[in-house]
């Protein structure tokens, strides 16, 4: 146990380390938020909500795939391919303390977020408190556990550092408009209606809506919570199948 | 004493490459053993058969009492491995990155104990991004060593040294002997396993060709080299009867009334046995 306290201390420190990490899955989302908050006015309404509610919400969504999605996996695959993995295996450190310290760090890293979002929200755009906030920590820990999960799966599938961030980057911005993070799906074409009603993103940015803003609680929404649980599966069996401590040889 | 590391009848494939054809050795506690070959030889690919990180096909090893390839987190404990690429924490100082490997280890040794014995005290608080290529093979070898283990794999330490950082890291690597540690090293430098080993082998296209104590290496193989010169052409005969084809060469040139120019017998040095060696396999 001390050993796994050890590991967490240490992926902390190179979590703060990491600027890469700290700007692109960290600050972006509050810098987002108080530039597009800013746009609305007060009595402007997206989905029934007050503009800038809405807009928390899928900040919130914005910060779970930015952080638990491309943060980690990126992490991983240059860790993989610079053979710090491959390192760790020779070492007394049990592996699933490993990975529980790492995705350990990142949902701490998006709690955090998401706190410093509601925070900006209730001080600067006058967002209420979470109206059912342990179903909003419930909805949180539900999204950063099918993240992390399809984080660490999308990793089998990049082959080298150089171009990982590209690729990560190529799949988690598109998710996140498409899900509505940024505006509302309504004047989407119809198509990517479709594609958005399979997203989880789509569904978890409409569950914390639903628990943070209507005060609905999680267990009233199944099908949400469904959906998200079913990604969070198929991202978990698909991360023990392909995951790899050391790099592709060849 | 028992051996720490014994290895019988080693074999390793790649899609139909062999890449090792039985190979066997044994190190014994507190020596260090030098597998010496050119690229592509089969020296990682024993290493990390040995280290757990790949399976075998075939043949038995053992490392300090156990299978690698079903070691458990205890047995991690008592080795170190130096991979043949470096691998840090680039965002996080020399010391801190000793720091959080020597928490994975029961009795890690003292952090700054190991900067000073792998000579980075001046760097202790840099950031490993700006280290050299040498200061950070130095680093490795400095976290291999984080968990004071007994056995130390070293897979190539010092290619793509220069000279000077080159005897540096022999004398680190000296050092260790004082430690007590064994060592397997692996390197292609015929120079560097002469100088650190006890004993060396010899390995090529994933057979041992040649085994033994440095010295040993150059009576154990066609050591005896007959040079002259017969119409302008240089010849080198290669011999373990150097005095049986000596007669026999200067009765032929006595009878045929000619001159041995430039006739010379000596005793191949290592370097030319290993030349000899692998010189085959180019061809
Ligand atoms: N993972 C691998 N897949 C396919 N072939 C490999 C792999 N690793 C090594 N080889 C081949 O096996 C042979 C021995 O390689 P290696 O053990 O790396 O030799 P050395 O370390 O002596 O240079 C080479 O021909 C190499 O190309
Ligand atoms: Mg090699």
């Amino acid at each position: 146990m001390n050993v796994f306290i050890h590991e967490l201390r240490g992926e902390m420190k190179l979590y703060s380390r990491s600027r890469e990490l700290a700007f692109f899955t960290f600050m972006l989302p509050l810098i987002f938020f108080v530039l597009l908050g800013s746009v609305y006015g007060s009595g402007d309404k997206i989905n029934g909500y007050r503009a800038a509610d809405y807009l928390l919400t899928g900040m919130i969504g914005y910060g779970l795939i930015a952080t638990a999605f491309a943060g980690l996996a990126i992490v991983l695959v240059i860790r993989r391919e610079n053979g710090v993995l491959k390192r760790l295996r020779a070492t007394p450190l049990p592996a699933p303390f490993y990975i529980a310290a790492v995705l350990l760090t990142t949902l701490i890293a998006f709690a955090v977020m998401a706190a410093c979002l509601i925070a900006l929200g209730m001080i600067l755009f006058g967002a209420s408190f979470p109206k059912a906030p342990v179903s909003l920590v419930a909805t949180l820990i539900l999204g950063g556990a099918t993240f992390a999960a399809l984080g660490v799966a999308i990793t089998g599938f990049i082959r080298r550092a150089e171009g990982a961030s590209a690729v990560i980057n190529a799949i988690y911005l598109p998710v996140a408009f498409i899900s509505g993070a940024f505006f509302s799906q309504k004047h989407f074409p119809e198509v990517l209606q479709k594609v958005a009603d399979v997203l989880p993103l789509t569904y978890f940015i409409d569950l914390v809506g639903d628990v943070m803003l209507k005060g609905t609680q999680i267990w009233s929404e199944p099908k949400d919570v469904a959906v998200i649980l079913v990604w969070g599966i198929a991202g978990a069996l698909l991360a023990l199948r392909y995951f790899r401590w050391v790099p592709r040889e060849d | 004493m028992s051996s720490a590391v014994s290895v019988h009848e080693l074999r390793k494939s790649y899609n139909g490459l062999q890449a090792l054809r039985g190979v066997s050795f044994e190190i014994a506690q507190g020596e260090i053993f030098g597998l010496l070959g050119p690229n592509g030889a089969g020296k990682t690919t024993t290493v990390e058969i040995l280290e757990g990180y790949r399976e075998r096909d075939e043949g038995s090893v053992t490392v300090l009492g156990e299978d690698p390839a079903t070691a458990g987190l205890d047995w991690r404990q008592r080795i170190g491995v130096v991979l043949q690429s470096s691998s840090f924490y680039d965002s996080l100082t020399v010391a801190e990155n000793l720091a959080l490997f020597a928490g994975y280890y029961m009795r890690p040794r003292p952090i700054d104990e190991l900067i000073e014995l792998v000579g980075l005290e001046e760097k202790r608080d840099t950031l490993v991004r700006s280290l050299s290529g040498g200061q950070r093979r130095r680093l490795d070898l400095g976290l291999a060593l984080v968990g004071d283990p007994e056995l130390v794999f070293l897979d190539e330490p010092t290619t793509g040294f220069d000279p000077e950082a080159r005897r540096r890291a022999w004398e680190t690597i000296g050092s260790l002997r004082e430690l007590g540690k064994t060592i397997l090293l692996t390197t292609h430098y015929l120079d560097e396993a002469e100088r650190l080993s006890d004993r060396v082998a010899v390995l090529r296209d994933g057979q041992i060709v040649a085994l033994g104590h440095p010295t040993e290496l150059t009576s154990t193989l066609p050591a005896t080299e007959i040079h002259y010169r017969r119409n302008g052409q240089d010849v080198v005969l290669q011999t373990e009867e150097p005095t049986k084809v000596l007669h026999e060469l200067t009765t032929e040139a006595l009878a045929a009334g000619h001159e041995l120019e430039g006739l010379e017998v000596r005793r191949a040095s290592l370097e030319e046995v290993y030349l000899a060696l692998t010189r085959e396999e180019r061809e």
